[in-house]
């Protein structure tokens, strides 16, 4: 391992502006001539528009523009698309309301889009705004799932009268059943996966530019995957064909999922700036973000688990309400289905599982991916479940998993997903040894003689990473395939550029990229530059969510920069007058096996441009080389994390004693950048477990719209982690990379409930386990616990 | 309109603002001192916190016009030509930011722990002095570590902390 090759912790290339203010947001570019847009929303849950008159907003001085969907209407703007299709069981298609970027006669959310006032000053815009006259015609907001779908309840979209998008489903039912009728045991949970607000601290921002002279736009903006926002815009919303619309994600102050989606705001910029002839430029605030950014999560689900008379589990039956929101989001509709039911069988060898989903519309924000994206969701049944099994039937948590492990690989489990590789009990192991479990029972009395109550939960997650082979994504429904690209441009004097499809909002790409090419070419990191986020630099790229980038983005990358090295063979061969065969590469040197003659990598690379040695020659000029990878398999990160607390039963108040993360994510590029993305999910995933919670009261006003209202984990909610691994490479990309940017997020969440179970002598508590919840919970066992 | 006259990282500026300009959107806009960032418009996440006269101060709710004649220091101002701040290079040798945009506001607020709490500071003192400042990314690990080992090396007398 050099000190910047694969494996080191490299600290960031990308640090010094950041640390220095001169990182680049989108909000910090300023175009010339540049206007502020204002987006005036909905105050209503579920609202027809009978009148909408935005003359007197037209008026106010320094507006330059009022726009509304009768405008998108007239320039035959499409609507925002859902770009997964998913078939419910009687293989109907799902429903999909239309999805107009301004509102087109009806609301169907708080902060749902009616029109947009463009003015010199954002605060012009703001006064013009309240100035445009609607007059709504209320009707019965849907709030609640449950009732959504019930008799009487009002519709949402025309489509889906039953307001159900879609009634799927997964598995073997027969099976499962007839694995249930002969079970010794059977667990029962009723679970509410609590609604999230994903929360980068960058709220969504975006610059739309048209340039007249050439007919083509520009658009300035947050997203984790501009490509994909340049195909979205134009091959389905229709603002220009691809050739004439440049998308730029500058520095992206994080994403955790909501800024993969194609948003009303941004479709609105791009197009406006033809309108009124100058950029426009929209910076969400808090508020806003909270109204209109995709939320998380928010599943209803009754969850099974059927044993044998020895604890070994026989099948599992799920029925999950998953909350689509208002419309459909981007990807939305795979996240409760294919990124949830195929992970649910865990760690675990389970012979028969089914599950059911029905895709609900609510009038709430739209609900996508957010960070883990149905994996979080399915690990939290799982996990709950094995958990409150174990106890029920007597066993220790930990001697339960273990015996139900899954032991050998490949495994083929009963929902799509065939496991290549791991070593579920040496992370078990390892997490047993580090959080000390022996030693549990004594802390245990000494937080009793405080009058204090201690727990430990357990959560063993697998997720499905490397987002992932596009043939098969495309025969669940996917509109798109799921490959990278990457191009790796060799420049004469030896640097190197490397173009990538992914994109970098936090994970350190321009470092642990750089670190892959300084292992494979010899070369220093200063000497590579990471290029992303510009479609005008990079030909194509699908972008960075699913821990995804390694996996997939980086072994393109390594397909591209083997190509370079083959290439560079065939310079060396004639700089070195030898024959190809007998060309060497190793440590940056190309020579000539069994001589002293080589040349370093800037040296073939400048007589790859020179040509002088090969002119007129089959071989061509130059050393640049792109490839695109499409990964063969998902990949299949794994991990134990335990989480111990101790509650005040006078307070509620869950203090998180002590945190052990034992992952296993394969080849590991740089070990502190991993590391840091698995506290941050872990912060994330604590953060869902006890102090977050999306609201919306019955009339369907979201009462949790401020960093007042909305509890976000800060540095006093959280211990220092105890964070280490195992590794099993991963067989299906040539770098053995599975994946690490979900896992805390996934694992967080049930280990901090097993734990609050566990001091409550297994009284049941939600998420988010408040104090208030928890002392709640604290006072029932008590009073059951006198009872008995 | 109104004129406001401050001191913003040893440069004098004046200028004519609407009396409703913020002092994070003065130094944003009319400065172009970008590194300044609003992420909440509330005071509650700290992405906006500069030094006014030498204390930490949430730019987001605090007027333009009510630092007249102060003192002002951004995170443009805090490194002295090239060279890191301690607590700069703290963050970059800790990994103590990952998107980066809540680190200017976590850097300033942690420098102004550290001229209020001095220069040893334990976790839990860090801890619950960073509860006006929020980050999304790094679960503050690391940013605790930064922040201890920034105050060491901000003492008088201290070893610059090692670029690698």
């Amino acid at each position: 391992m050099s000190n910047t090759g694969i494996g080191a912790p490299v600290r960031r290339k990308e640090d010094f502006r950041f640390i220095t203010g001169q990182g680049r947001y989108t909000d910090d570019i300023e175009r010339p001539g540049q206007t502020h847009a204002y987006f005036l929303r909905s105050p209503h849950a579920h609202a027809t528009i009978k009148k909408l008159d935005v003359s007197a907003a037209l008026a106010t001085p320094g507006v330059v523009g009022v726009l509304t969907g009768d405008d998108l209407a007239k320039d035959g703007v499409g609507g925002l698309i859902c770009g997964w299709m998913i078939h419910s069981k009687d293989g109907s298609p799902m429903k999909a309301g239309a999805h107009p970027a301004l509102a087109q006669g009806k609301v169907r959310y708080v902060g749902d889009h009616v029109a947009v006032v463009i003015a010199e000053t954002l605060a012009i815009a703001k006064d013009a705004a309240e100035k445009i006259a609607v007059d709504y015609e209320t009707l019965a907001p849907v709030v609640d799932m449950n009732a959504a779908t019930g008799k009487g309840a009002a519709v949402i979209h025309d489509v889906a009268p039953d307001n159900r998008v879609y009634d799927w489903h997964l598995g073997d039912k027969t099976a499962t059943d007839a694995a249930f009728a002969k079970a010794k045991h059977v667990t029962k949970l009723d679970l509410v996966n609590n609604r999230l607000v994903p929360n980068p601290m960058e709220t969504r921002a975006a610059i739309g530019e048209y340039d007249a002279g050439n007919d083509a736009f520009t658009l300035y903006t947050t997203s984790q995957n501009p490509h994909v926002a340049r195909l979205v815009l134009s091959a389905f919303i229709g603002i220009a064909p691809e050739h004439k619309l440049r998308v730029i994600a500058p520095d992206v102050g994080g994403g955790f999922g909501s800024k993969i989606f194609i948003y009303a705001e941004e479709t609105v910029c791009v197009w406006a700036a033809k309108k009124v002839g100058r950029p426009v430029k929209w910076t969400s605030d808090r508020t806003e973000a909270f109204l209109s950014d995709a939320h998380g999560r928010d599943h209803l689900t009754h969850a099974e688990l059927a044993l044998d008379d020895k604890g070994k589990m026989l099948a599992m039956r799920v029925h999950t309400k998953a909350n689509l929101g208002a419309y459909l989001s981007t990807f939305s509709s795979c996240v409760p289905t294919y990124l949830y039911a195929p992970l649910l069988s865990g760690q675990y060898d389970i012979p028969a599982i089914y599950c059911e989903v029905e895709g609900i519309y609510t009038n709430t924000a739209p609900v996508d991916a957010y960070r883990g994206a149905g994996r979080p969701e399915a690990t939290f049944v799982v996990e709950r479940l094995v958990e409150v099994a174990a106890r029920e039937i007597g066993q220790d948590p930990a001697a339960f998993r273990r015996k139900n492990f899954i032991r050998k690989f490949p495994h083929q489990t009963p929902v799509i997903m065939a496991y290549d590789v791991g070593d579920y009990a040496a992370s078990l192991d390892k997490a047993l040894d580090l959080i000390d479990y022996k030693g549990l029972g004594r802390r245990k009395r000494d937080s009793a003689r405080k009058g204090k109550l201690r727990g430990l939960g357990f959560s063993a997650y697998i997720e499905a990473c490397g987002i992932a082979p596009s043939a098969a994504v495309g025969s669940l429904g996917a509109g798109v395939g799921l490959w990278e690209s990457a191009e790796v441009r060799g420049n004469p004097v030896g640097t190197v550029e490397v173009l990538t499809g992914s994109h970098s909002h936090g994970q350190g790409h321009e470092t642990t990229f750089a670190q892959l090419v300084s292992d494979r070419l010899g070369i220093s990191i200063d000497q590579v530059a990471i290029v992303h986020g510009d479609t005008d630099k990079v030909q194509f790229g699908m972008g960075t969510y699913g821990s995804r980038s390694g996996a997939v983005g980086m072994s393109a990358i390594a397909k591209a920069l083997d190509k370079v090295i083959a290439k560079g063979k065939k310079v060396a061969a004639y700089a070195l007058e030898a024959s190809e065969g007998d060309i060497e590469f190793k440590d940056g040197r190309f020579s000539v096996a069994g001589t002293d003659k080589s040349l370093a990598f800037g040296e073939v690379a400048l007589q790859a441009y020179i040509a002088h040695k090969f002119s007129g020659q089959e071989l061509e000029p130059g050393l640049k080389e792109g490839a695109f990878y499409d990964p063969t398999n998902f990949t299949f990160p794994s991990g134990v994390h335990v989480c111990e607390v101790e509650i005040d039963p006078e307070t509620g108040v869950t203090k998180i004693d002590r945190w052990v993360a034992v992952d296993d994510f394969g080849v590991v590029i740089n070990p502190m950048i991993v590391e840091g993305q698995v506290h941050g999910g872990i912060a994330q995933g604590v953060g869902q477990a006890l102090l977050e919670g999306a609201h919306y009261d019955a009339s369907g006003q979201l009462v949790t719209a401020s960093y007042m209202d909305y509890c976000m984990p800060r540095a006093d909610d959280l211990p220092s982690f105890r964070v280490d691994h195992t590794t099993t490479p991963c067989p299906s990309n040539p770098l053995g990379i599975k994946g690490c940017g979900e896992a805390g997020a996934i694992a967080a969440p049930p280990a901090v409930i097993n734990a609050i179970t566990d001091a409550l002598g297994h009284e049941d508590v939600a998420m988010p386990a408040t104090p208030q919840a928890v002392w709640r919970a604290a006072q029932k066992a008590a009073r059951l616990a006198a009872a008995e | 309109m109104t004129t406001v006259t401050m001191t913003v990282n040893g440069k004098s500026v004046t200028a004519n603002v609407d009396p409703r300009t913020l002092l994070a959107q003065f130094v944003r806009e009319h400065l172009r001192l970008t590194g300044t960032h609003v992420g909440c418009d509330t005071s509650q996440c700290g992405a906006c916190v500069v030094h006014v006269d030498g204390r930490a101060v949430k730019s987001c709710t605090t007027l333009a016009v009510s630092c007249d004649g102060a003192a002002v220091t951004t995170i443009e101002g805090l490194a002295n030509g090239a060279e890191l701040h301690p607590m700069q290079a703290a963050f970059r040798e800790h990994h103590g930011l990952q998107c980066g945009f809540c680190t200017p506001g976590m850097i300033m607020a942690a420098v102004d722990i550290v001229n209020r709490k001095g220069h040893v500071l334990d976790e839990h003192t860090i801890r619950e002095e960073l509860e006006g400042n929020i980050c999304r990314c790094t679960g503050y690990h690391n940013i605790v570590k930064a922040v201890e080992a920034g105050a060491r090396a901000m003492a008088p007398g201290a070893a610059a902390i090692a670029a690698e």
